[in-house]
């Protein structure tokens, strides 16, 4: 298995050039530009509003600077807030060629986008000359999230997931689980899987903090699919959405953006702290997806029992599907049929091996289902974060 | 608060020699079971030592009561409360949004958004 060594040192598993728009303004402009690239590594993100943001701001700087990432062009309208000129320099500061086109300096969209692809068609040059090395299972950083959840997500892929999770840990693997909101109701069962002390309390605290804000907004993380697929409350939800995390101790809390340092299992806290601004914490799958990668994911594995089909820019998601009905109806996006599990078929370990040898394929370069559908999905809004208390640290 | 539970370790889907193997129990104290089949109305479930006739249609992944729930009782599914009976709910009855409701946040249906902007005074 190899990788792409970047000059930090962080390897990545993909070599992505990235095209980021810094204001929905400038989003056009930006898509032109990676249209005719369109089977190659070149994926679209962005951030659409004009006021600045320090978390939209760290988002894209880890993002950029992610290992998956060898190059990065950044397009502005030339008037919005986003400081383009401090994000410049961090990703050059990486090693990375980078550069920004300013619309508004560069004679307006039509010469912008030939400016653009020009500039993309000399970076794949450049990065196809990334040094590979060995990569390990300890080089792998892993997010798991659900969406599109039933009530078979909790019974078969999401604990089958966490067996994979456990057996990454056993690898020297750092793993991350995520959506506070869906741990509502688990919140003392995951804090005695602290591996400190001081971490339990923080845990449920940051739980507390989820139901706090969902409350206010009078509505929890559970859409009308969630019912048809046979769960009906909040809780239940969040039983089976815990399931992903496995057995290993719980060893820190992250905030999108933060990489563990560490080997371990870490609970990403993906609802804004402070007062309730910015509407729901997360407004799609898709951001927390981007949260999860933020935090150095190269790979995100994605339960679904009613049947999601989203992928992401920068790193490869994997899906497992929970349900063998909708496996059946939806089985050219799926990756792993996990509801074989239900049929008899197949026991949580055996998933659970599936899930983890699918991961060192995919790291080495095999492409998953909605990898080669062309999904790159991509979603970031405004969100306010606090940094992190020392009791949230590893060790 | 019950004892420590194993929501990461529910019991695989294995037929019980006194539950029918379209029905599973994730946890023993748990007083709901997960259908693991689409169980259409008028075919026939057995629960412990009863045969009960399924009354509506239960698809994949729903919970049917394993016995008789008093209304206001704690339901319990992988050994956890997952909310609260808002109906007395017969054993081997449908259970779900109409008779069960979270103790956390309510639960909003497609059809219930006109409720759920109408409660927060939105237009």
């Amino acid at each position: 298995m190899k990788g792409y060594l970047r000059s930090d040192g962080r390897k990545g598993i993909r070599n992505i050039t990235a095209v980021v728009y810094l204001v929905e303004c400038a989003h056009h402009v930006a898509r032109e530009i990676v249209f005719p690239f369109h089977d190659r590594a070149v994926h679209l993100l962005g951030f659409p509003g004009c006021y600045p943001n320090a978390y939209a701001s760290r988002m894209l700087r880890q993002l950029c600077t992610h290992p998956n990432v060898g190059a990065v062009l950044l397009l502005s309208l030339g008037c919005e807030g986003f400081n383009r000129a401090v994000l410049l320099e961090e990703i050059r500061a990486s090693g990375r060629p980078a550069d920004a086109l300013v619309i508004q300096e560069s004679g307006g969209t039509r010469r912008t986008i030939e400016e653009g692809r020009r500039w993309i068609t000399s970076a794949l040059e450049q990065v196809a000359q990334t040094p590979r090395v060995d990569l390990e299972p300890r080089d792998l950083i892993v997010g798991t999230i659900c969406g599109g959840s039933d009530a078979t997500s909790g019974i078969t892929a999401n604990p089958a997931v966490g067996r994979a999770f456990d057996l990454l840990v056993e690898n020297g693997a750092r793993v991350i689980f995520e959506e506070t909101g869906e741990l509502i109701g688990c919140e003392h069962i995951m804090a005695s899987r602290a591996s400190r002390p001081e971490l339990g309390p923080e845990l449920i605290t940051c739980v507390e903090k989820a139901a706090r804000y969902y409350t206010t907004m009078g509505h929890g993380s559970f859409a009308p699919g969630n019912a048809e697929g046979g769960l009906t409350t909040q809780e239940e939800k969040s039983m089976g959405a815990y399931s992903k995390s496995g057995n290993s101790p719980i060893c820190g809390i992250l905030k999108p953006g933060d990489v563990p340092a560490a080997p371990g299992l870490y609970l990403l806290d993906v609802v804004p702290d402070g007062e309730v601004r910015w509407g729901f914490p997360n407004i799609s799958d898709v951001q927390e997806i981007g949260e999860l990668i933020a935090c150095g994911s190269h790979i995100t594995l994605f339960t679904t029992g009613r049947g999601s089909v989203v992928g992401s820019a920068i790193s490869p998601v994997i899906k497992i599907c929970a349900n063998p009905e909708t496996y059946r109806r939806l089985s050219e996006d799926m990756d792993i049929n996990a509801g074989r599990i239900l049929e008899g078929r197949a026991s949580l370990d055996d998933v659970g091996h599936e899930i983890y040898d699918l991961i060192l394929q995919t790291a080495a370069g095999h492409p998953t289902a909605s990898e080669a559908l062309g999904h790159r999905e991509f979603s970031l809004v405004y969100k306010s974060f606090e940094p992190l208390g020392p009791a949230c640290l590893a060790g | 608060m019950s004892p420590p539970l194993s929501p990461m370790n529910p019991a695989p889907p294995e037929s019980v020699s006194s539950l029918d193997p379209r029905l599973l129990r994730l946890h023993p104290a748990d007083n709901v079971l997960t259908a693991i089949a689409t169980l259409e109305p008028g075919s026939s479930i057995r629960i412990d030592t009863d045969a009960i006739s399924v009354r509506t249609k239960i698809p994949l992944g729903h919970k049917i009561a394993a016995r008789f729930i008093t209304r206001g009782e704690r339901i319990i599914k992988y050994g956890a409360p997952i909310g609260s009976a808002t109906a007395d709910i017969p054993v081997g009855s449908h259970v779900h949004t109409h008779n069960l409701k979270s103790d956390y946040l309510p639960t909003y249906l497609r059809e219930d958004q006109g409720r759920y902007f109408a409660e927060r005074e939105e237009v």
